[in-house]
């Protein structure tokens, strides 16, 4: 029944979408201004339908349907409510049902929210829009249909991967499709512009607010990602430069910059073939980075299903994206010349692309070059965290500094007045470094410039904090977003340098020491649950040094639907450390493997990227108070 | 010039979704059968039975030698076993089994039950030695000639076509 | 004056904070090696019978005195460049380090053309 209704529903919404094409191109020739109201119509009901699509889902899930492959595969009658529910996009077909849906709504609310904006504009950013949707309409449909039935049906589902079942999990989906399917609508719009020859300064207004919808909710969307890695792949990191992370991350880096060129185009009608490029490729890497994550091409540690036909799909979807979008955008290419002053804002909005094009670039090249490498020469090679923190990190620090003298540069042409003080703020933060490098006792180069240079951005972005409360007109959210950023790249700096590792294998009843530390292994002990058994340790943690005593609990359990074994993290956090535990069993063996971490200023990092993107939403609400 | 460019530009997202393609149909799961034409640079391990290390010399005896690593507690070493049995009786080809992270006494009830095909036995009760044999996993098994050259490697259980493979390339020298 | 003070101490500080240890870090190299049994992990992550059985022959090696590179050259000869997360610097991989540098400073070279526009008018 809901099976028949769901497919019901997405038949419908293809139909939709052809329609409000077919209204549109219509719509164009006529001479009126104003759009037809049967196209706002038409898309409040594609808008509605698939959201009830969704919904038909969810419910499937939630009364255990399994005559849907989607739920059989991916559910299991005993499994929580919760978990439940956020297993409908926890998995591929529904996630993108997902998909359809925040392509849809913002298909919708961007038509009605510029109505200030040229017909012609609005109707073909619809047109495009709706080509999108009909693209991913068609994939669920032909290829990865959620509504999919089976007969005989199934008794009991095969239950969701149980490192899948956390609340992080759950909303690290939405929010990542927010981002960068919210990236569709100015791709869209980009096209619709090049296409209108709508230019300048009134498109950038036209899709700044929906650029930092995408960009503050994909920062969070990482955010959670990461949070969920680092407390349940328990190797107590928060980044491990896998390729599906990075693949994640493309898209956040040209957003950003083109959070930061759109300014420049809306005050100063320049950049304008730059914006679009980035428009274009963002949308374009977030559907690159689907293909990457879901047709299995790539060796992750977050690969949880991969299928090449739907790779094949995929990629002919981009592949029509891309060359569509190059062929218009070479179509309507004009050079044109711009005349920008070496000392001006202008310059260090582009300084930040630059830089926002090398990290892409490199980020790009380390998930490209094993593949490509595998696929014209048969080599394998690995490429990992040493290589990123290698490459990046270096620059990192002199992009700080611009970020730190970059905002207080004036349009079109600059004289720096401050130049004491910003000197002075340099030497207080190297101060500030070597404070804490002399506290801890240890030395190494690049942190010192790492903390040095994020030091330098927070002293003067809290200096313009406390300036902007006594000004009326000011830019809080740049300030907030900026100095977060500061206090992210300083704490992943601290974080990286003072954590305490140690690996060491125990036995029950067993004490080990190691610096001024002693961990005792005290008990194990077995508990059933109702979808799992546990193997609960207890160790003690004593700090000789402090004379600390802390209580750790790792956890090994053993799921039975599916059959899985993981292994749960014991973490105590507060705002100075993280005391991170796990314990796994060494087969054949009483042994236990126990690997401890002491890591400073976790908390500050995940504290760090909410504010980022928090500094995103502020400036939106700004920008729609104002509207 | 500006038309080079967007051919350039063409191009390479020609190339991407290329070789985006040709990676659809591949392998991302990463083994070793590949490392083969590379020396050993010597035999080294302890024996199962005595207190003393088996060498070089063991390649003496014959032109080919097939390394095995197993354990009792293996089963797809089980699977594999038969085959081994097979093998043994092989002119050209010695067999040393490498027992891995096992107890003796399971060990020597595993061969006691199923036949010892193996011409020398050895022993790496911490695994250390795998290390030195590129073996990632057990049972995995590679075929030397009395150069110290690995000719094939074998990951996994050796299966009957395993089986014919090894003897057409002891056969044909 | 102020500058002066500042500046007296960061020299003070510099001479003081400078004990850098250069003995081999060992849970550096267990991240920088690939567990080739599971899923994009380090062996430092993993708890796998491979990492176990390898940070054991790492100890030992790094007992023995082996640098960090002849560790990685060693695993490299026995499993492929597949076990390292840095792909060693030679051959066709040398392009792939100095490439984002190289579209680092091809982005600088565009910038600076804007600039230089303006000169000519």
């Amino acid at each position: 029944m809901l099976s028949n209704l769901g497919n019901l529903l997405l038949f419908l919404n293809t139909f939709l979408g052809i329609t409000i094409i077919y209204y549109s191109f219509e719509n164009l020739k006529s001479s009126k201004s104003s759009l037809s109201s049967k196209i706002y119509k038409y898309s409040l009901i594609q808008s509605t339908s698939i959201i009830i699509c969704f919904f038909t889902l969810v419910g499937a899930f939630i009364i255990s349907d399994f005559s849907l492959v989607s739920v059989y595969q991916n559910s299991h009658s005993l499994k929580p409510i919760f978990y439940k529910i956020s297993g409908t996009w926890g998995n591929h077909e529904g996630s993108l049902l997902l998909w359809v849906i925040i392509l849809t709504i913002f298909s919708f609310l961007f038509l009605i929210f510029n109505k200030s904006h040229p017909k012609k504009f609005r109707l073909y950013t619809l047109i495009f829009q709706n080509f999108l949707i009909l693209g991913f309409l068609f994939f669920i449909l032909f290829n990865s249909n959620p509504f999919e039935n089976l007969t005989p049906i199934p008794l009991e589902g095969l239950g969701l991967n149980p490192i899948l079942q956390d609340p992080a999990l759950a909303i690290h989906p939405p929010l990542l499709y927010i981002g960068f399917v919210g990236s569709s609508i100015y791709f869209s719009a980009a096209m619709a512009s090049l296409v209108t020859n709508y230019s300048e300064s009134s498109f950038a207004s036209s899709i700044k607010n929906w650029v930092l919808i995408s960009w503050s909710f994909q920062t969070l969307g990482i955010l959670v990602g990461s949070i969920w890695a680092y407390y349940e792949l328990g190797w107590g990191g928060f980044w491990f430069w896998d390729p599906v992370e990075n693949a994640s991350l493309l898209p956040w880096f040209s957003m950003t910059a083109l959070v930061h060129s759109l300014i420049v185009l809306e005050k100063r009608n320049i950049l304008y073939f730059w914006v679009i490029i980035l428009c274009l490729l963002t949308f374009i890497l977030s559907v690159m980075g689907t293909f990457l994550v879901r047709s299995g091409i790539l060796n992750s540690v977050h690969t949880f299903a991969s299928d090449p036909s739907r790779g094949v799909y995929i990629l002919i979807f981009l592949s029509f994206m891309i060359f569509g979008s190059l062929f218009i955008l070479f179509r309507k290419y004009e050079n044109k010349k711009y005349f920008i002053n070496p000392n001006s804002k202008e310059t260090f909005v582009l300084v930040n692309n630059w830089f926002m094009m090398f990290y892409l670039v490199t980020v790009m090249l380390g998930i490209f070059y094993p593949i490509f490498l595998d696929a014209l020469t048969n080599n394998k090679i690995s490429v990992g965290p040493p290589f990123y923190n290698t490459v990046i990190f270096p620059l990192v620090i002199i992009f700080l500094f611009f970020m730190t003298i970059g905002p207080q540069a004036k349009w079109i042409k600059n004289r720096f007045e401050n130049i004491k003080i910003l000197i002075f703020i340099l030497l207080a933060a190297i101060l500030i470094n070597f404070t804490i490098f002399y506290i801890f006792k240890r030395y190494s180069i690049l942190s010192n410039l790492l903390v040095i240079s994020s030091l330098f951005l927070i002293i003067s972005s809290l200096i313009d904090f406390t300036q902007s409360l006594k000004k009326s007109k000011t830019d809080l959210a740049r300030i907030i977003s900026h100095l977060s950023f500061g206090l992210l790249v300083l704490f992943i700096g601290l974080n990286h340098h003072f954590a305490i590792e140690k690996d060491f294998n125990i036995k029950l009843g067993e004490t080990k020491n190691f610096k001024n530390y002693q961990i005792k292994f005290q008990e194990l002990e077995l508990k059933d649950y109702s979808n799992y058994k546990a193997v609960i340790g207890k160790l003690k943690i004593n700090d000789l040094k402090k004379n600390q005593e802390k209580i750790l609990t790792p956890e090994i359990r053993i799921y039975n639907n599916p059959q899985t074994l993981t292994y749960e993290a014991a973490i105590k956090s507060n705002l100075i450390e993280d005391y991170y535990l796990t314990m796994s069993n060494i087969d054949r063996s009483e042994y236990y493997n126990i690997k401890f971490q002491k890591k400073p200023f976790m908390m500050w990092i995940w504290i760090s990227v909410t504010m980022i993107s928090f500094g995103g939403f502020l400036r939106l609400f700004k920008n729609a108070k104002n509207y | 010039m500006q038309k080079t460019i967007k051919l350039i530009i063409v191009g390479i997202f020609i190339l991407i979704v290329g070789v985006f393609y040709l990676s659809l149909n591949k392998n991302s799961n990463y083994d070793t059968r590949n490392l083969v034409g590379k020396k050993l640079s010597e035999i080294h391990i302890e024996s199962f039975y005595e207190d003393k290390y088996l060498t070089n010399d063991i390649l003496k005896k014959n032109n080919f030698l097939l390394i095995n690593f197993w354990a009792s507690w293996c089963s797809p070493c089980r699977t594999e076993h038969p085959i081994l049995m097979k093998l043994n009786r092989e002119k050209n080809l010695s067999i040393i089994g490498v027992n891995f992270k096992d107890k003796k006494s399971n060990a020597n009830l595993f061969l006691k039950n199923l036949g010892n095909p193996y011409d020398f036995l050895a022993k790496d009760e911490l695994g250390k030695h795998s290390i030195n044999f590129g073996i990632y996993g057990i049972p995995e098994s590679i075929l030397i000639n009395n150069d110290l050259l690995i000719l094939k490697k074998f990951v996994g259980p050796l299966s009957t076509a395993d089986y014919k493979e090894i003897k057409s390339i002891i056969i044909k020298k | 004056m102020k500058f002066k003070l500042l500046t007296l101490l960061i020299v003070f500080f510099l001479f003081e904070v400078h004990a850098s240890s250069s003995n081999v870090e060992q849970n550096q190299i267990f991240k920088n090696i690939r567990c080739l049994v599971c899923q994009g992990q380090s062996i430092a992550d993993s708890n796998s019978d491979f990492a176990q059985t390898i940070k054991l022959v790492i100890k030992d090696k790094i007992k023995e005195g082996k640098t960090e590179k002849e560790i990685y050259n060693f695993l490299i000869e026995k499993y492929g460049q597949w076990i390292v997360y840095k792909p060693p610097m030679n051959g066709s991989n040398f392009l792939f380090w100095l490439f984002p540098y190289l579209i680092f400073i091809a982005g600088g070279v565009v910038i600076i053309m804007f600039f230089k526009k303006k000169e000519n008018n």
